[in-house]
């Protein structure tokens, strides 16, 4: 893999920029592989990344139906933070965001991690309480976070309208190392860091079917023929549900629209992540100046990658209502993703009925956040076959067994 | 009167030439005329150069004359209302308006970061991939910071906007987009049905291409008596609605559209501030006419991206429509017959056109033979290998090229101050593709079109490809008589723009210098393109991505259809194999407000008050938020803070008699042959024996099996309950009934009726209940006439009443029922006749502390999203012998375990501590990090135990009484007893009250 710093960089400016190498090659797919990946968004990638270096597997294949990163991971507003209230949700999530810290590296590839904080509104006295709780639990568990009053909100961000005449702002969470980063380039970057291990990425290939014998996964049947493989790992995000169907067992998924939009550019006027889930709104502003802003997902189940007006318009207007300098901009573009939700709006990275044969979905409305994390955990269960320490909880049995890791509070508005 | 402008044509335009308008440009005054763009204003003075690209910081200059430009972008306005990023062509010019540059530091003519231009070789497409990488904290420290700030185009405003914005809904069987002429043919059609019509016209003036072009006739009369006819007869009739100004931005399912009627135009807005600004419109329309028309491509060469270099037709445009000339020598450079169209329209307005440079190497027809008859060099087989100039354009290198537009040797050097481009025509097809409809590319007229109009939609004229002026028309007014199920009316002879093409493969000009821009607000180039593709970023989604390329504030507009084109030629793919990137809404940047409309500030969410709260505050009332209504918290006392307040109001329901208004409390009516049925699906509790008068108590559970909601109960007849449900649940649990109604029970009689603003409601508690109420009501108050957890009705103070005997504070209770008119006048009497019992009003702090003290839960406070009507001590309230909704999940193994998180009394060893809410219970010392056991859910001081005590929810709760665990309070940990969670009566001897 040709390396990138700013010295390759002028090196190939002077060349003229013509031999650079591909990010990850275009391979017709093999007979048989160890592993296939279902899916190359950002966890799929991720996950074929972390089998090839962590578990010393070669013979990995990501399959994508349409073009790399174009799924949840594309469609997201990069929000990436772990001050979750539950334990086990807490610890994945940290193990997430530790890893973001040093992606870049990890991948030599710029993913713009920017740990620029994100607050977390409360705007009534049971607001107030829950997130005074969350902060607390958070710091029992040994997650960075604080509570600021509205005095000290109002010095975090001066633009934001903290007295606000309806639901003002009565305090906030701050988690200082939580932030946002680039969203394509968590999958480009992942993609050529494990095409440079050897893993073949097979895009506009859809899996339409599973070679299943006597309980035992055997390959995928695909639009470019069957393929074989020892083990095949599901990451298909809003999909699951429609490849769980086709292995033929069921997952207790719900499939919806979550949108989201951004302005046009500006030049910098909001340094930090805004997020309310009392109004249904948050914002943050991207490196390139556009005011990224989202909400709750819509009420409605669909597969189709767009929302209702409505429900966008109650984002803006939360937007709006905590920023009166925000009102007289303008959307430019807006958008739709299909997030899948679990009952209890927690992951699942499992095992399933069909031996060799694994999922990792339900990330619901917040899984850009846990990229690393849920491919380092997932990759660790497909390679041994039972759970990362950190994800233990987190397999499809809870909720035969009730063990379920509710995070509602935490999803009230997409996360 | 000033002098007229120095391009400024002496006649034509539709300009009114009586109403001279001033206004600044980057702090010079200048002037232009009604009806002028602030674009063709500045252009009648000669200056092109307005503004600065994204990433190189390049001069500009306006582009087009339309809601594409991607260039000529401004900031309008002062203070609150400075407007960003709007583009200069759709600005009408008012008097006084104030328009400045952006994107350009110190200033437009010399601007610092201009120095990206020439550091370009090492800034390619997602060259920040690539770097910025090492030392690993500098990215958010150093180099994102830097970033941002050269990024960016204008600057908010960082005032609070002072204009308001409504929202409309409306319903009309035809929705017409667009109003030139195809639209108005359809409307006009549409209209005579009497079927109520609206048509939308983005710009303020009617009329589309025909105000572009002159010598056009239609139904036998020139085209600009044909557009007044259209727009007076169109006026005339009244089921039929034009809104000029007004964008369709989106297309929703079902018909639904989205609209933005902009009311006040830019610098206007001060002289009516109270009148909204702009109107949200969302329409439905099952039925509508698509007729957007088209967007002129520009060509792609070295340089293309000058000032002084324009689309063909919007040069066209700035003549005839604006009365303003482009430049004083014009080349027009084409790859199709458009140009030569747009060529002959400037000569004819006065525009000296110097040369037509043409791809193709055979140019023929009446046009090319009229325009040499003009005096024009026609160079074919040629292309413009290079722009030369700077802030402005003065050179064109004109040279031959081969079948791939690769520049060859030779050609001349050619002065100009004016450059003139057209690659084509983009018919504008995004509201059908918001819809998902599918695209092909039309190899004849060298454009995407969609391929099956969604249903409902029928796309006309330049939208569908369609350029000539008679089809144009001819399918607009099928269109409008079809969507209504008449038929079409003949027009006459229709004399316009033709509709062939011809349009050459040739859109790009590969030379050897320079820098030949496909995207020109954001800087990406073919070249860009080319990397991208190198480096395996090779679906038109990921070039999009890498290079930004369609990523502007035009959303390509202008660049997709030829980055596609350049795609498909290095990929060596159809132009179908490289399809199109997603079409999204808003068609133009369309305003945040405009989407809040109205609910914002004092009314985001509108506070609610019981009929009660004015009382409430003439008592002196403290307040608190609760969902949204706002609820007397607590009555304090000349000199009380919260604590002492509370503790003398909870203390005074303990020994005597206090009320509370209760108002809140949702309240729904269940009502139908299969009321008790249905009550008996959703509460965990049997409801189908109970009788009429009776209360009760239930839990509602969610599939999962955890706690949902809970209230009381009330049967009023056979089919016909009353059931209360919490404050801020009301809401939700009404949806949730719906939803089981209406998905799932779809077989059962019930309907739903939120009567919760009808019914006021008081609660009176304390030994001295009975005796304060006795005397106010006709129902005899006996404890044996009337019974705990029963209800009955009769009259309160002279009112109707339906008066509830049950207690949230463990004290003999009533709750009284009323209408709200009458809520006033029966508090004023309970205080009257409960004053020699000190009887005393109390808000929602001491019902919390009154209700824990007995051991109730509140729903939503000592529950979270995995509590069971278990781990709360309740399994008694869910019945063993009937089916629930939750009964499932609850029954599942993990759900009864030990170790689960159950509901426990506390009581801090230091008997004068409060524990806060929320805080964490664990083992010993509470070092961090330690594992948490639970947290605590509630907490007050008693006056009646005369010390702090609180509820928790705590791992293996239940079997830990008597324990001892610590909570973290401060950092420290707090030692606490583990005692059940009842503190006071646990027999339930108080609820009979004095004098049973």
């Amino acid at each position: 893999m040709q390396k990138y710093s700013a010295i390759s960089l002028a090196y190939h400016a002077f060349r003229g920029h013509r031999h650079w190498q591909r990010a990850w090659r275009s391979p017709e797919p093999r007979q048989h592989y160890d592993v296939i990946v279902v899916g190359a968004g950002g966890h799929g990638l991720g996950t074929a990344y972390y089998l090839a270096k962590h578990h010393g597997l070669r013979k990995i294949a990501v399959l994508e139906r349409g073009w790399l990163g174009g799924g949840n991971t594309g469609r997201n507003t990069t929000i990436i933070r772990s001050n979750y209230l539950q334990d086990e949700s807490g610890g994945l999530y940290e193990l997430a965001r530790s890893l973001w810290e040093t992606l870049s590296q990890e991948v030599n590839y710029n993913v713009m991690f920017s740990p620029r904080g994100v607050l977390n509104l409360c705007h009534d006295e049971h607001d107030l309480k829950g997130v005074q709780r969350r902060v607390l639990a958070n710091q029992a568990s040994g997650i960075e976070g604080e509570f600021l009053t509205p005095a000290q909100i109002k010095k975090e961000v001066p633009e934001m309208h903290v007295a606000c005449p309806r639901l003002p702002v009565l305090g906030a969470s701050l988690q200082r190392t939580a932030g946002t980063a680039r969203h394509d380039a968590v999958a480009w970057g992942y993609a050529r860091a494990a095409d440079a291990l050897g893993v073949d990425i097979i895009e506009q290939c859809t899996v339409n079917g599973f070679r299943i014998e006597g309980g035992k996964v055997r390959g995928v049947e695909t639009t470019r023929g069957a393929i074989e493989a020892d083990k095949v790992a599901l990451v298909p995000a809003g999909h699951a549900s429609v490849l769980a169907n086709l292995a033929g067992f069921r997952l207790p998924i719900e499939s919806r629209p979550l949108q989201a939009l951004v302005s046009e550019p500006l030049k910098p006027c909001l340094n930090t992540v805004i997020m309310s889930g009392a109004i249904h709104g948050y914002v943050s502003q991207s490196d390139k100046g556009e005011l990224v802003i989202g909400g709750g997902a819509d009420a409605y189940n669909g597969y189709a990658q767009r929302g209702s007006p409505h429900v966008l318009a109650g984002s803006i207007g939360a937007v709006c209502h905590l920023f009166p300098q925000f009102r007289r901009l303008r959307m430019l573009r807006s958008w739709g993703g299909v997030v899948d939700i679990a009952p209890d709006a927690s992951a699942i990275l499992s095992p399933t009925p069909v031996e060799n044969l694994f999922i990792n979905c339900g990330w619901g409305t917040g899984g850009f956040k846990a990229t690393p994390g849920s491919a380092l955990a997932f990759a660790h269960l497909v390679a041994n076959g039972s759970p990362h320490p950190k994800a233990e909880g987190f397999t499809l049995n809870r909720f035969a067994s009730g063990l379920i890791i509710d995070e509602h509070s935490a999803a009230a508005v997409a996360h | 009167m000033k002098a007229v402008a120095k391009y400024r044509l002496p006649s034509g335009g539709h300009i009114d030439r009586s109403q001279l308008l001033q206004f600044s440009w980057g702090g010079r005054t200048l002037h232009g005329f009604h009806g002028d763009t602030l674009a063709s204003a500045l252009l009648a003075h000669g200056i092109h150069f307005v503004g600065r690209s994204f990433k190189y910081h390049r001069p500009r200059g306006i582009y087009t004359a339309g809601v594409e430009e991607p260039n000529a972008l401004v900031t309008v306005g002062r203070n609150g209302r400075m407007t960003p990023n709007l583009r200069a062509t759709e600005v009408l010019l008012t008097e006084g308006l104030n328009a400045v540059p952006q994107n350009a530091w110190p200033s437009l003519d010399f601007d610092l970061l201009s120095v990206n231009n020439f550091l370009s070789p090492f800034l390619p497409a997602g060259f920040y991939y690539k770097t910025f990488m090492s030392p690993a904290a500098w990215w958010h420290k150093r180099y994102e910071p830097m970033i941002r700030r050269s990024a960016g185009l204008g600057c908010a405003s960082g005032q609070a906007d002072p204009d308001s914005y409504e929202r409309r809904y409306a319903y009309a069987e035809v929705l017409v987009v667009g109003g030139g002429a195809a639209g108005l043919a359809a409307a006009h059609a549409a209209g005579q049905s009497g079927k109520r019509v609206v048509l939308v016209e983005q710009d303020w003036l009617l009329g589309g291409s025909l105000l572009a072009r002159t010598g056009e006739t239609i139904d036998g009369e020139p085209a600009r008596a044909w557009l007044a006819k259209m727009q007076r007869e169109l006026a005339a009739m009244d089921n039929v609605q034009v809104l000029p100004n007004t964008t369709c931005f989106a297309a929703y399912e079902h018909g639904m559209w989205g609209l933005l009627e902009r009311l006040r135009h830019h610098g206007t807005e001060q002289d009516k501030p109270n009148a909204p600004r702009q109107r949200m419109w969302w329409l439905r329309a099952p039925r509508s006419v698509i007729a957007t028309g088209a967007i002129e491509r520009p060509m792609v060469f070295a340089n293309n991206d000058l000032p002084g270099v324009t689309l063909a037709s919007s040069a066209a445009t700035y003549a005839n429509r604006f009365a303003v000339k482009p430049g004083d020598r014009t080349i027009v450079f084409t790859n199709n017959n458009s140009g030569y169209v747009s060529a002959l329209s400037l000569i004819e307005a006065g525009v000296e056109v110097k040369a037509i440079v043409d791809t193709r190497p055979a140019p023929s027809g009446a046009m090319a033979q009229r325009l040499l008859e003009c005096g024009v060099t026609i160079f074919p087989g040629h292309g413009i290998s290079r722009a030369r100039g700077w802030h402005d354009l003065h050179h064109l290198r004109i040279a031959p090229i081969d079948e791939e537009g690769v520049a060859q040797r030779g050609g001349v050097l050619m002065s100009c101050d004016s450059l003139a481009v057209s690659g084509g025509w983009s018919p504008v097809i995004h509201l059908p593709s918001h819809q998902g409809a599918k695209v092909q590319w039309n190899e004849e007229q060298a454009c995407f079109i969609v391929a099956e109009a969604p249903a409902g939609m029928a796309i006309v004229g330049g939208a569908a490809a369609s350029f000539a002026l008679a089809q144009a028309v001819q399918e607009g007014a099928t269109a409008g008589a079809s969507a209504v199920g008449a038929t079409a009316p003949a027009y006459g002879a229709i004399h316009g723009a033709e509709g062939a093409l011809d349009c050459d493969s040739i859109a790009w000009i590969k030379g050897k210098r320079g820098k030949a821009f496909v995207d020109l607000q954001n800087d990406s180039t073919a070249k860009d393109l080319a990397l991208a593709i190198r480096e395996g970023y090779e679906s038109i989604e990921h070039v999009k991505r890498y290079t930004t390329t369609g990523m502007a504030t035009d959303q390509g507009k202008l660049a997709n259809v030829n980055a596609i084109r350049i795609v498909s030629k290095i990929r060596g793919l159809p132009m179908n194999e490289v399809g199109v990137t997603t079409f999204r809404a808003p068609y133009t940047p369309t305003t945040l407000a405009a989407f809040a409309g109205r609910e914002l500030d004092d009314f985001l969410q509108p506070e609610r008050i019981t009929p009660l709260h004015d009382w409430s505050v003439t008592l002196g009332a403290a307040f608190e938020p609760v969902g949204q209504w706002m609820r007397a918290w607590y009555y304090p006392k000349a000199g009380e803070d919260m604590h002492r307040a509370v503790q003398r109001e909870s203390a005074a329901v303990r020994e005597s008699v206090g009320f509370m208004d209760a108002s809140t409390l949702g309240k729904i009516e269940v009502r139908g042959k299969d009321a008790a049925e249905f009550l008996n699906r959703v509460y965990t509790n049997g409801m189908l024996k109970m009788p009429a008068g009776a209360c009760r108590y239930g839990l509602m559970l969610n599939e999962e099996g955890t706690l949902f909601d809970d209230g009381v109960i009330s049967r009023l007849a056979d089919d016909r309950f009353f059931i209360s449900t919490t404050t801020g649940g009301a809401p939700r649990v009404l949806a949730w009934l719906e939803l089981w109604l209406q998905t799932e029970w779809t077989d059962l009689e019930v309907w739903l009726t939120s009567i919760t603003e009808q019914w006021a409601a008081l609660a009176l508690n304390g030994p001295k209940a009975r005796k304060v109420l006795q005397p106010l009501t006709d129902i005899d108050l006996g404890h044996e006439a009337f019974p705990y957890m029963r209800f009955r009705e009769g009259q309160v103070c002279g009112a109707k009443a339906r008066i509830l005997r049950v207690s949230f504070t463990g004290e003999l209770g009533y709750e009284i029922h009323m209408a709200p008119e009458a809520a006033v006048s029966v508090a004023e009497d309970l205080m009257e006749t409960g004053a020699e019992y000190k009887i005393t009003p109390y808000g929602t702090e001491s019902m919390h502390l009154l209700r824990a003290e007995k051991g109730f839960i509140i729903a939503g406070q000592d529950n979270e999203g995995t509590t069971t009507p278990d781990d709360l001590g309740l399994s008694g309230l869910c019945s063993t012998k009937k089916d629930y909704v939750g009964r499932r999940g609850a029954e599942r193994a993990g759900m009864r375990r030990e170790d689960r998180k159950q509901l426990v009394g506390l009581l801090p060893e230091n008997e004068t501590l409060v524990l806060p809410e929320g805080v964490p219970l664990g083992a010993g010392e509470l070092t961090p990090p330690f594992p948490i056991l639970g947290h605590v859910t509630s907490s007050y001081m008693s006056p009646t135990l005369k010390r702090g005590f609180a509820m928790g929810l705590l791992r293996r709760g239940h079997k830990r009484h008597g324990e001892t665990i610590s909570a973290l309070v401060k950092g420290a940990a707090v030692p606490c007893k583990i005692v059940p969670p009842m503190f006071l009566d646990p027999d339930g001897e108080r609820l009979r009250g004095e004098d049973a």
